[in-house]
């Protein structure tokens, strides 16, 4: 089956004040949401730490068994890679999912209000690359990360 | 253009998943027309929110990773057959679309 490296990353609590904010989001209506959410910084990050601070306000998520990643270890249309996330962690409040190697790595970030812990999608990945998935729960953030490698490249000609 | 919107529903390990599927070329800014050598602007969907019954389930932000013609996974342990579906989607350039079903898994 899958193949999943794992790092160590510095253990810390998540600021509240984004937390909230995220939170709150989901019971704004439709209209408003769609204005208002999209968070600009994160994406525009060129950096896994850099995306995860600009999501949630840290980049401290500690390693867990409890996610899986079901992907191609290896991928040969770089254009187009199906993931799909799930998690038996309780209380999934969000999912994220980064290509390490690509220019910007944050690909999606869904929050969860109604939904159980899964979260399915194709990405774009330039080159072979580490994908890390940070579920949030509990007000913590947990990750996971798995290598898929990239015959032919999906950003750009 | 026009953007065509689609959901699908299926019972997958004991739960209703919710497909999505919007046909967008979600361009990332970053390639060139071959013939012009003019960069293409970025164009790529940036918010998805699906609904149950009129309540959020989930709302995805989305950048120029994810694929053209996104399909988007989601799962349910209390959607039922008969549910209304709601998405709602919207692109950088403030195109929008939506589209509503009912839950048959």
């Amino acid at each position: 089956m899958t193949v999943i490296n794992r790092r160590t990353f510095l253990k810390g609590t998540v600021a509240g004040s984004v937390l909230a904010v995220a939170a709150s989001a989901g019971l704004l209506t439709p209209t408003r949401v769609l204005a208002a959410a999209w968070p600009a910084a994160a994406f525009d990050a060129k950096s896994v730490d850099d995306a995860l601070k600009g999501l949630y306000g840290t980049s401290a998520a500690a390693d867990s068994k409890a996610i899986t990643i079901k992907a191609p270890i290896q991928a040969e249309n770089g254009a187009v890679v199906p993931i799909a996330v799930s998690t038996s962690l309780p209380g999934v409040e969000g999912i994220a999912i980064l290509v390490q190697a690509n220019n910007q790595p944050l690909v999606a970030s869904v929050a969860l209000s109604g939904a159980v812990g899964y979260f399915s999608a194709r990405m774009k990945m330039g080159k072979t690359s580490d994908v890390k998935v940070i579920v949030k729960s509990g007000g913590k953030l947990h990750m996971a990360s798995q290598q898929i490698k990239v015959t032919v490249g999906g950003c750009g000609g | 253009m026009a953007r065509e919107t689609k959901i699908r529903t299926r019972t997958q390990e004991g739960a209703v998943e919710v497909l999505v599927l919007v046909t967008h070329p979600m361009e990332t800014g970053m390639r060139k027309d071959k013939a012009s050598g003019k960069v293409i602007p970025a164009h790529f969907i940036q918010e998805l929110i699906i609904e149950l019954n009129g309540k959020p389930m989930a709302s995805a932000s989305l950048g120029i990773g994810v694929s053209e013609n996104p399909l988007l996974g989601f799962r349910s342990k209390t959607a039922k057959n008969g549910d209304k579906l709601k998405v709602t989607w919207k692109d950088n350039k403030g195109e929008s679309g939506t589209l509503e079903a009912v839950v048959d898994a």
